[in-house]
């Protein structure tokens, strides 16, 4: 979503309100590490990009409610408000965020089930998610689907079953190309679902007929315990597409990714055909709230990850050196996304639990359905 | 809809607990998390199995089982449900050199810690992960087995399943029939922990027996207790078809018993009669056989002298067609409660064969009770499931009819 876009929806934060007023536009010029790409069968992205001081102010505030946003859902989990299976992405924000700034709304993005970042980003308000996670009339789903399942209108989701959405956009996508869109669809998966084979029907499929889709493999290193090399024959997950190019990206850099997904979007729309990107990313906690995620790597490598790579910590360190924030305007910022997510905290709680009748909607369309889904007697089940 | 509204705030709100002596339930009001801060645990909370009577406590009362002739004279030792799975597949391991344990994450133990310390023990070219790839496991199952090597392979949740429907369907079901006779994959065995536990919502919950049920060529199991788990389990990787044994993953650590530690097979194809009765047949599976038994408790609370036949199918594909029926034939009532929900639901078939042999002994119609037909929800799910009450409110209406 460009940033104007983004700036007139409700869920923008506040805090970058007031910032963007009270700033004067300015551009910045980024020169990127000499290691955030590496390509296969195409250029590398360029290392140089401009962009203005709100945009960057945007995804730092962005990465910041995020992260606050998951560290509330994780104290929700363990309060017991939560129930039922939960992915959090921590450590993995720089994606969500890199990715929606360099995209519009008319561009598509599927994922797998850690999508709570993703679902932010694309205009899912901080309260309908969390109420989603806990089952409640104001979730994002209606409080009928829980973690994995969030949506927006250019947000497919949230998919629990590893893999199954890969094919999905390369449907969307070709859709999108029927329909004459100049848009790309961004379907993300992770480095454990690289193995699934209908990942692989996707990549020909959107070959052969050059789809505008771009395959993003989040390599956090790990599907569940099982570690990328013990998983996969080959873990350079941007050169499996084999017949079609990609790049790797270092996906803790929040401006690295947002060049890498303008590139790969100027890449399919122009109709050269899909695109592999693969994001070395990591997520600081465990596979799900039922992983403490210590078993199958050293706490050393965590701290590690969290103390030289972090995307926030990462970005907030360029902002000061190219001067256009001082400390005190990223603390504030801080301080306003803590209440912002606070806020949402005590309202999503205070949403009651969708009417029992919800059971048994949106089964079938309305006035297409079985004539009667059925329960233990007639009238315990639904006639429509 | 009010009704059920109604009913499902009643069951939900737990006043139906309150008019039942405590000691009829099996379910005790205390929290059953673990520490304050632990989440709770994938595999949920069936408090009260462990007290039930179809838990067998004692060494005496496990091997009074003439099943277990084998190793009536043998030790045996306290297990729950994941352990006794292992133990099974740790004396698969031992006794028969071509077989191999793999799956998701099971040279770690897998999600449920069915497999722990079986790599260690057997080495890693014998039990080992495989990547995240359904068909792809089933497949390369279906090709070692077709070798005459026993493939034990997991599905790591049956909700994942779906992506080895084909294989499981097309090839392994099929094998020996396309091939006439030339192949087969006997030594081959799926195992998946099934159904609902409390949190699972749409994709962690499912019990998909009867999708399998519908073809001919495989066999479907599935097991109650630890006993029986071990047993079943040594059956069906032995048997010389390919096997889809679910789990039901409540019961993992619901509730020890004393397995024999010996090598014992328990018969596939056979139902077992848990309790003897002469006025209703109660046929269910798995963790319906718990809510079965608290129900039987409530109803006859309401009913005193009712008598109730409860039997565990424990095979599904091929199921007992005999065992049901006799009883039937003895009761003339009947009652069949599962998980998955009721359109073609695996009591639809039981119920239209039992119609047929036993048309003109029943005196009610038979009783289906099943979850909802609508997705396995999340938030809904106490109202969704097969619960106590509603099955009690079946066994009523059975016997009042
Ligand atoms: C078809 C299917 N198989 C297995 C699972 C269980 N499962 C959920 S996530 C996961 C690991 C996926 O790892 P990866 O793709 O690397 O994504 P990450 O969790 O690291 O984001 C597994 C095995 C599932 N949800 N669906
Ligand atoms: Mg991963």
């Amino acid at each position: 979503m460009s940033l104007s876009k983004v700036a007139a929806k409700a869920f923008m934060p506040s805090a970058v309100r007031t910032f963007a007023s009270s700033a004067v536009a300015r551009d910045v010029n980024i020169t990127l590490h000499p290691q955030s790409f590496e390509a296969y069968k195409c250029d590398a992205p360029s290392l140089e990009l401009t962009l203005k001081k709100e945009e960057l102010v945007h995804m730092y505030n962005s990465m910041v409610t995020m992260r606050r946003m998951e560290m509330a859902s994780d104290a929700l989990y363990k309060a017991k408000l939560i129930r039922g299976f939960c992915h959090l992405c921590t450590g993995q924000e720089a994606v969500a965020v890199g990715m929606e700034t360099a995209l519009t709304e008319k561009d598509k993005i599927i994922t797998a089930y850690r999508c709570h970042g993703f679902t932010y980003m694309r205009g899912g308000s901080i309260t309908s998610i969390l109420a989603e996670l806990l089952g409640r009339k104001a979730g994002i789903s209606g409080g009928k689907g829980g973690s994995m399942h969030m949506f927006t209108p250019n947000f497919f989701g949230g998919n629990g079953i590893v893999g199954a959405q890969v094919p999905l956009g390369a449907g969307i996508a070709f859709a999108q190309k029927y329909l004459g869109e100049k848009a790309a669809t961004f379907a993300l998966y992770g480095d454990g679902a690289s193995n699934q084979g209908q990942v692989f029907e996707a990549y020909n499929m959107a070959k052969l007929w050059d789809l505008p889709c771009v395959f993003v493999c989040e390599n956090n290193r790990y599907g569940m315990g099982t570690a990328a090399n013990r998983s996969s024959a080959n873990t350079s997950y941007f050169k499996r597409g084999d017949y079609i190019p990609g790049v790797k990206v270092n996906g803790m850099d929040v401006l690295a990714v947002h060049q890498a997904v303008a590139y790969a979007k100027e890449w399919t729309v122009s109709g050269k055909g899909p695109l592999l990107l693969e994001m070395e990313t990591y997520r600081y906690g465990g596979h799900s709230m039922s992983d403490p995620g210590t078993t199958y790597r050293t706490r050393e490598e965590i701290q590690h990850m969290r103390s030289n790579n972090d995307p926030i910590t990462g970005l907030k360190q360029r902002m000061l050196d190219f001067g256009v924030v001082t400390e005190e305007e990223l603390k504030a910022i801080d301080k306003a996304a803590r209440a912002e997510v606070d806020k949402a905290v005590e309202e999503s709680k205070a949403s009651p639990e969708p009417d029992v009748d919800q059971l048994f909607t949106q089964i079938y369309i309305k006035g297409t359905e079985v004539p009667h889904i059925r329960g233990r007697e007639p009238e315990e089940g639904i006639r429509f | 809809m009010a009704s059920l509204i109604r009913s499902a705030r009643l069951a939900s709100n737990a006043i139906f607990q309150q008019r039942l002596p405590a000691k009829l339930l099996h379910t005790s009001a205390k929290s059953h998390y673990a520490a304050a801060n632990s989440p709770p645990p994938a595999e949920g909370f069936m408090p009260g199995v462990a007290n039930s009577k179809l838990i067998k406590h004692t060494q005496h009362d496990a091997l009074r089982n003439p099943e277990l002739a084998s190793v009536a004279n043998g030790e045996t030792k306290k297990m729950n449900l994941f352990q006794s799975v292992n133990d099974a597949m740790a004396i698969a391991l031992a006794t028969d050199d071509t077989a191999c344990v793999f799956g998701e994450d099971v040279a770690f133990g897998g999600v449920f810690r069915c497999t722990m310390g079986l790599s260690e023990t057997f080495g890693r070219d014998r039990v080992f992960n495989t990547p995240l790839t359904e068909q792809g496991i089933a497949g390369f199952a279906i090709g070692m087995a077709a070798m005459g090597s026993t493939a034990i392979a997991e599905i790591q949740f049956a909700d994942y399943i779906f992506p080895a429907f084909d294989q499981i369907v097309n090839e392994a079901a099929k094998y020996r029939y396309r091939s006439g006779g030339e192949f087969n994959v006997g030594g081959l065995t799926f195992r998946t922990p099934c159904g609902a536990v409390g949190h699972g919502g749409h994709y962690h919950s499912q019990h998909p027996e009867a999708y399998f049920a519908h073809t001919p060529g495989i066999k479907v199991v599935v097991p109650r207790s630890p006993i029986q788990a071990k047993g079943l389990l040594l059956a069906s990787i032995r048997d010389r078809n390919p096997v889809v044994f679910m789990e039901p993953k409540i019961l993992y650590r619901a509730a020890v018993e004393q397995v024999p530690v010996g090598d014992y097979e328990l018969p596939l194809g056979k139902a077992e009669i848990l309790q003897q009765g002469k006025d209703l047949t109660i046929v269910g599976w798995g963790a319906q056989l718990y809510v079965l038994e608290n129900a039987i408790q409530l109803a006859q609370k309401r009913m005193p002298g009712l008598s109730v036949e409860l039997i565990d199918l424990r095979s599904i594909l091929p199921w007992d067609v005999e065992t049901v029926c006799n009883s039937v034939n003895k009761t003339g009532r009947l009652l069949i409660a599962h998980e998955a929900s009721k359109t073609q639901g695996f009591a639809a078939e039981i119920a239209a064969t039992v119609q047929e042999r036993c048309f003109l002994r029943l005196e009610s119609p038979i009783e289906r009770i099943c979850s909802f037909d609508t997705p396995f929800p999340l938030i809904f799910e106490k109202f969704y499931v097969p619960d106590m009450i509603r099955c009690a409110e079946g066994i009523e209406r059975a016997m009042k009819f």
